[in-house]
């Protein structure tokens, strides 16, 4: 082993770091010769000794939204699309369409553009009902390494690390891209596509033509819950799961690597599904402007989107899970403070450190109620919890039914529930993790019907019973037992130094009939500048879009040692990577960043990855590489292990 | 589109205003209208320097009139351009693409067809794509980017050489060379499109997908075609990733088996796949003998190459060949640019000779097949290539009618295509009592002492420049060749090539199928030394296409220059026979579909493998499905729905219809049995193998 007689060397991650910096110097100097698009593709990890090769096929597994979606079958309006990317990739035809429409017909705008849009609108959808296919239309994942390399031309993803491992000797035949349909709830992409099966009888073929190594498994985002769901999926017996027996986890895989993981959730799929706030949409719409911004589906742009991603089940699989127990009640949360974005320190084995934690800083910041995930106004979402009078939802939903239909061309369940029960969700005031749940149930009962057969928010009491064989359960780290593969190993990779929103503050729009009933108040500001409530949101220490507490706490806590959740003793491994902008325009996206899609081009931790690819395991990478708070955190949560 | 044509008829007002006006203002309206517009400017440029010397010689009206009008067409020239790039960028795509005829996809579904056997493609040679995986510094950039079909060649234009560098192999290994990785381009983008516009498995693809055909019951069988086929499965595992994905498919699509539609080369390539599926490990697939049984319904060759292609001496022999000439076609910026000068077929040569799978596509079956010098199965083929009435009304009488009409016809100059490489028109025409007979084995290359043109042109390039120039001449006193002396030809000319290509495959008849000598993987891709795996229920189609003048054998001659490193044998292109001759352009043509004469394609089913044969054990039926070819009527059909050639059939509508019809659960016998347009029957009478 090559790189173990490097590490003899230098056994601090400084001078590596150093070297590093040098040749990334090296590397903008070419970049200044040739700033072309292609430059940043052929970035390398060129610190590397030739002695690194290729040993463990490596399986990602992309997450919501950055996947490749393709249209197989559609209406009239998408005539000649077929086969061309409706999703990722470059979005190039579809938008392409669009543009030369816009720039040949000014005259005919009004009809193309309403159009356009809407068509692309209606075939991203499900069918509302039974959340797959709507009829005549099929959607399908785009398949290979080509399914989420880039998002959109020049945006990479998995792109920057495919190239790295190129390097060392991967191909096609060493690496697969597990691409899936993201819309579809987990257990559907194995109903409808097969999806399950083939990433099975994929691993089983790359771990047999070679030689029997073990594949490393590299999940980002989502792609993380979902492999959480595979692994349940291959062990149990069919019909349900894939028959790959008890044994199956343990003889095929030798690492799963989570980059980004929102094991518990992530507080913004809330607002993306209470009122379609997220970034998500903020990312789509720099990448197509013409699509979203330009009135281009009039006012009701909003609407029309949230219409589409309401009928995509897998939103649902990140709603906070684990309830008050893990993200805080009404009073406390595992947090407590702001996020302090100024001490970042390696804290390694930060359950020793936790008593030198500046307590400064505690008693200068207001208490943060991250607890209540959603609250109606800023002096409600900072009152303590006595002072707030909560009108209870369940008698308000006793009241009269008959909601008063509108006219709007557009269904979103909103249109069905009636003005006064709108008043009653802002009359309770403050929702927990735990609330959110009836909130999203009261607001839209059809959609947490279709999500309920799928998803689970809960933590179990007894994990023997034989309620939790049900797939509904599997991705939810606090409902299942990890598989029993003791030399199995579990990264936790992240990002940190980020804020990322963690709480929100909404307002009632009193505008007219057609549009969403709620908003973020993004007038509420914190009090002083160091304060975290920005724009109505609260915001805590994160990766941009999961925070800490969901990407590290199972690995911190849940499955530390032999626990009810892992029962075999996986070991578990944090590994932090603090956030830093890139230093000029040329690094483009940067190449210590912490955010939670341009870490996949984090040269750390694709110098991480690299190795346990090729052959190293959890201790000889380091251990623990953690700078947040979240040791300290995770003590604080009172979970039964 | 009202704004569009506002601002044209501005144009219009415009120029014309400018053309009454002084003749060297005329440039101005271009520089207002683009400046972008380089090669414009520079036009400009040019008038405008005319016009300046033009100013001084003003009192010679006659010559300054001609310059006036060369400024004025320069001008009108640049304007037109310029206005027909406007109106290109105007039009919306939907009216530029050509507007596609409703396949048999549609009206099938309207039937009630749906999905129901899973489907894999099996590319052929040529048309799959390969990308960089890692390669020299000339490459930077091109990291999985396509070297090799699909999407623009445009990359590559810029670098000719590093494009002939990156996709030879090792000459030694047949494997990658040292620190250079081109791999094949997986999935269905791997094959679906060879060029922008240029469809290979595109229209099969999209009809399919209207019965309900998608990713996870399509799979296309992607593998660097330059490799053998044993080697896809040693450097990347495609025989059992092939394996896999067929399993999974049975059993994900409810235990349902697998129709495979392999084209072109990838028909050997799939027959390849069947026997090592069945062999056991190390040297097979380890399925055990009821592999293919259980898992493949149908087997659906596409212009299938079974016992080789006449192109493919051609090409070996001397890189000629309408395959090159076709690539030259697609990409004339690299074969005929300045940087690779007169060497373009050398180059070309040299990377083609390091592909394997170019030897397996070598005529098999020996005299047998192909015919000896004086006879072939083929014998008494009339060849009408202007004659397009003729075959009209040949159409309309029956087949056997037909041929008896042939024969009256028989002409003068009888082709002997046995003989597939003669030197010299008498040499190919005369009988062969007369011909000089000499032994080319006799030929020794002892020569390497009088090699004075190796220091000459420093480094070898070809097998050709070890070569001394006698021996180069001895070969052509043999005047002609037939299939079997061939192979000895091409040992003598190319001993390094043959004895690396000769290691993965073979091109004989076997007496006895059961000497274990057949167990070897190198016979498994002929399908004269296998026999076909043990599944009575499976069905063998042979589909291709007939009507189109096919290479059968060539008239060679030395080439004059004996420069370095040039290629001493080229085909005699000023031969040409009588009226109504096979004869053209030093090329036999015979029946078939513009790459595999029908011989090749059909004989197979026809007979090698018709009901139960030594070949065919199991009895597993065969159908013949000929196709004859239309040319397109219009050019909105493009390449025609009813092209009967090479890879423009699969876009045969009648082909597709068959082969959805099988996708969707018919038989052979339901789709109608054989369909025969051609003589393949006779000819294969006329062959004499021992079934």
């Amino acid at each position: 082993m090559s790189f173990l007689r490097r590490r003899k060397g230098t056994d601090s991650s400084k001078s590596q770091n150093l070297r590093c910096n040098i040749v990334k110097e090296d590397e903008k100097n070419n970049l200044y010769e040739s700033p072309r698009k292609e430059s940043y593709n052929s970035k390398k990890w060129s610190c590397w000794d030739k002695g690194l090769t290729v040993n463990h096929p490596v399986v990602f597994v992309p997450g919501i939204v950055t996947g490749g979606l393709e249209l197989w079958e559609g209406h009239q309006c998408a005539e000649g699309l077929f086969r061309k990317r409706l999703w990722g990739g470059s979005f190039g035809e579809l938008y392409k369409r669009l543009e030369v429409i816009r720039e040949a017909s000014i005259k005919l705008t009004d009809f193309y553009m309403k159009l356009i849009p809407l068509c692309w609108a209606q075939h991203m959808s499900l069918d509302n009902e039974t959340g797959l296919d709507p009829p005549g239309i099929r959607v399908r994942p785009v398949s290979g390494l080509v399914a989420a390399d880039y998002f959109a031309a020049g945006y990479f993803v998995w792109a920057v690390l495919i190239a790295n491992l190129a390097q060392i000797g991967y191909e096609e035949k060493t690496m697969y891209m597990a691409a899936y349909d993201w819309r579809l709830s987990f257990q559907n992409t194995e109903v409808r596509d097969q999806t399950l099966s083939r990433i099975k009888s994929n691993i089983e073929l790359m771990v047999a033509t070679n030689g029997g190594k073990k594949v490393v498994v590299i999940p980002h985002s989502m792609g993380v819950l979902y492999f959480l769901h595979f692994m349940k999926w291959v062990e149990a017996p069919p019909p349900m799961g894939g028959g790959g027996g008890s044994e199956w986890c343990a003889k095929h895989i030798k690492a799963v690597m989570n980059i980004g993981g929102p094991f518990l959730g992530v507080p913004k799929s809330v607002s993306g599904l209470f009122s379609v706030e997220a970034r998500d949409i903020a990312i789509a719409r720099t990448f197509a402007p013409g699509f979203l911004d330009k009135d281009v589906f009039g006012l009701q742009t909003f609407q029309h989107l949230m219409r589409m991603t309401r009928t995509w089940d897998s939103t649902m699989s990140m709603i906070p899970k684990g309830g008050e127990t893990i993200w805080g009640g009404l009073d406390w949360s595992p947090e407590g403070s702001s996020f302090n974005s100024g001490a970042k320190t390696l804290r390694n084995n930060s359950i020793n450190n936790t008593d030198q934690i500046p307590n400064i800083n505690l008693a200068n910041m207001k208490n943060v109620n991250y607890g209540r995930i959603i609250s109606f106004g800023k002096d409600v979402a900072e009152a303590h919890s006595s002072k707030i009078e909560r009108v209870d939802l369940l008698d308000s939903m006793k009241a009269d039914m008959l909601a008063n239909l509108t006219n709007c061309d557009i269904w979103i369940e909103y249109h069905d529930i009636g003005d006064h029960r709108i008043k009653a969700v802002a009359d309770y005031k403050v929702y927990t993790a735990g609330s959110i749940l009836d909130l999203l149930h009261f607001v839209s009962p059809k959609l947490m019907a279709r999500g309920g057969a799928h998803f689970s928010y809960g933590i179990a009491d007894n994990l023997d019973d034989p309620k939790y064989q049900h797939y509904k359960y599997w991705s939810n780290p606090l409902e299942t037992k990890l598989p029993d593969a003791p030399d199995m190993e579990i990264y936790s990779m992240y990002g940190v130094g980020i804020p990322t929103e963690r709480a929100y503050v909404y307002k009632v729009t009193t505008a007219t009939d057609c549009s969403i009933p709620f908003q973020i108040d993004t007038s509420a500001e914190g009090g002083s500048e160091d304060s975290c409530l920005k724009g109505g949101v609260f915001s805590a220490d994160g990766d941009e879009t999961v925070p800490v507490l969901s990407a590290g706490l199972m690995a911190a806590k849940g499955w530390r040692g032999k626990t009810r959740f892992n029962p075999s003793g996986i070991p578990t491994y944090i590994r932090e990577y603090s956030h830093a902008p890139p230093a000029n325009l040329l690094e483009g996206r940067g190449t210590q960043s912490g955010a939670h899609v341009d870490i996949m081009g984090n040269f750390a931790l694709i110098e991480d990855v690299i190795r346990v690819a090729a052959g190293a395991t959890g201790k000889e990478l380091g251990g623990d590489h953690v700078y947040s708070y979240i040791f300290k955190w995770a003590e604080r949560i009172n979970l039964q292990l | 589109m009202a704004s569009v044509l506002r601002f044209r008829k501005l144009c219009y007002v415009e120029s014309a205003v400018k053309c009454t006006s002084v003749g060297y203002e005329s440039f101005e309206i271009d520089e207002k209208l683009d400046k972008k517009e380089e090669d414009v400017l520079s036009a400009n440029n040019f008038a405008l320097e005319i016009n300046k010397k033009r100013k001084q010689p003003k009192r010679q009206p006659k010559e300054w009139r001609c310059l006036d009008s060369c400024c004025w067409i320069i001008g009108y020239l640049c304007t037109t351009w310029w206005l027909l790039l406007f109106f290109y960028h105007c039009l919306p795509v939907t009216l530029l693409r050509v507007p596609e005829l409703p396949g048999p996809g549609v009206r099938l579904k309207r039937e009630g067809l749906t999905a129901l056997h899973p489907v894999v493609l099996v590319p052929g040679i040529v048309t799959g794509g390969l990308e960089l995986w890692e390669g020299r510094p000339c490459a930077d950039g091109l990291f999985r980017k396509r070297l090799w079909g699909g999407g623009s060649f445009t990359q590559i234009f810029k670098r000719p050489l590093c494009l002939l560098e990156h996709l030879s192999l090792h000459y030694e290994t047949g494997l990658d060379p040292q620190g250079i990785r081109v791999r094949a381009v997986p999935g269905l983008v791997g094959a679906d499109y060879f060029a922008p516009g240029y469809f290979v498995w595109a229209v099969l693809i999209e009809n399919l997908a209207k019965i309900g055909y998608e990713g996870k019951n399509l799979h296309m069988a992607a593998y660097d075609w330059r490799l053998s086929f044993q080697n896809t499965e040693i450097r990347d595992h495609a025989l059992t990733r092939l394996k896999s994905k067929i399993e999974l498919m049975y059993i994900s699509n409810g235990y349902k088996k697998v129709v495979a539609v392999p084209h072109s080369m990838g028909v050997i390539y799939f027959l390849h796949f069947l026997k090592w599926v069945e062999t056991p490990p190390p040297m097979g697939g380890g399925g055990g003998p009821g592999w293919c049984a259980k898992h493949i319904k149908a087997v659906m060759n596409i212009g299938p190459a079974f016992l080789g292609v006449p192109k493919a001496v051609s090409n070996l022999f001397s890189a000629e060949g309408k395959d090159v000439s076709y690539i030259r076609a697609m990409a004339p910026g690299v074969f005929d640019s300045e940087i690779l000068g007169l060497q373009t077929f050398e180059r070309v040569m040299r990377m083609a000779r390091t592909w394997d799978s170019i030897v397996s596509l070598l005529p098999k079956g020996g005299e047998v097949i192909w015919g000896n010098m004086d006879r072939s199965p083929e014998e008494g083929h009339v060849c009408d290539f202007s004659k397009k009435s003729h075959s009209k009304t040949s159409l309309t009488t029956n087949n056997v009618n037909n041929s008896d009409v042939k024969r009256g016809f028989l002409v003068k100059d009888l082709a002997n295509y046995g003989r597939i490489i003669s030197f010299g028109k008498p040499a190919s025409v005369l009988h062969s009592s007369k011909l000089p007979t000499a032994d080319s084995k006799e030929y020794s290359r002892t020569s390497t002492s009088e090699n004075f043109n190796n220091f000459s042109c420093g480094e070898a390039w070809t097998e050709y420049d070890e070569m001394s120039r006698q021996s180069i001449q001895n070969v052509a006193a043999d005047k002609a060749y037939t299939t079997t002396t061939l192979l000895d030809l091409l040992r003598f000319v190319a001993p390094k090539m043959m004895r690396r290509a000769e290691a993965h495959f073979s091109h004989g008849i076997a007496e006895n199928l059961d000497d274990p000598k057949y167990n070897h993987y190198k016979y498994w891709s002929n399908p004269l030394e296998t026999k076909l795996s043990d599944a009575p229920d499976m069905e063998i189609y042979c589909m291709y296409g007939v009507g189109i003048p096919t290479e059968r054998s060539y008239v060679y001659k030395l080439s004059p220059n004996s420069r370095c490193k040039s290629i001493p044998y080229q085909i005699d292109n000023s031969v040409h026979g009588e009226d109504g001759s096979c004869l053209k352009g030093g090329v036999y043509f015979a029946d078939g579909d513009e790459s595999v004469p029908v011989l090749s394609a059909g004989f197979m089913c026809a007979k090698g493998w018709r009901g139960r044969t030594r070949f065919n054990p199991s009895g597993i039926a065969t159908y013949i499905r000929e196709y004859r070819h239309k040319p397109p009527t219009s050019l909105m059909e493009g390449r025609g729905i009813e092209s009967g050639s090479h890879v423009d059939i699969m876009g045969n509508f009648a082909l597709i219809e068959d082969i959805m019809r099988v996708a969707a659960g018919a038989t052979g016998d339901e789709i109608g049995g054989d369909q025969i347009h051609s003589d393949i029957i006779k000819m294969s009478e006329r062959i004499n193998l021992g079934l």
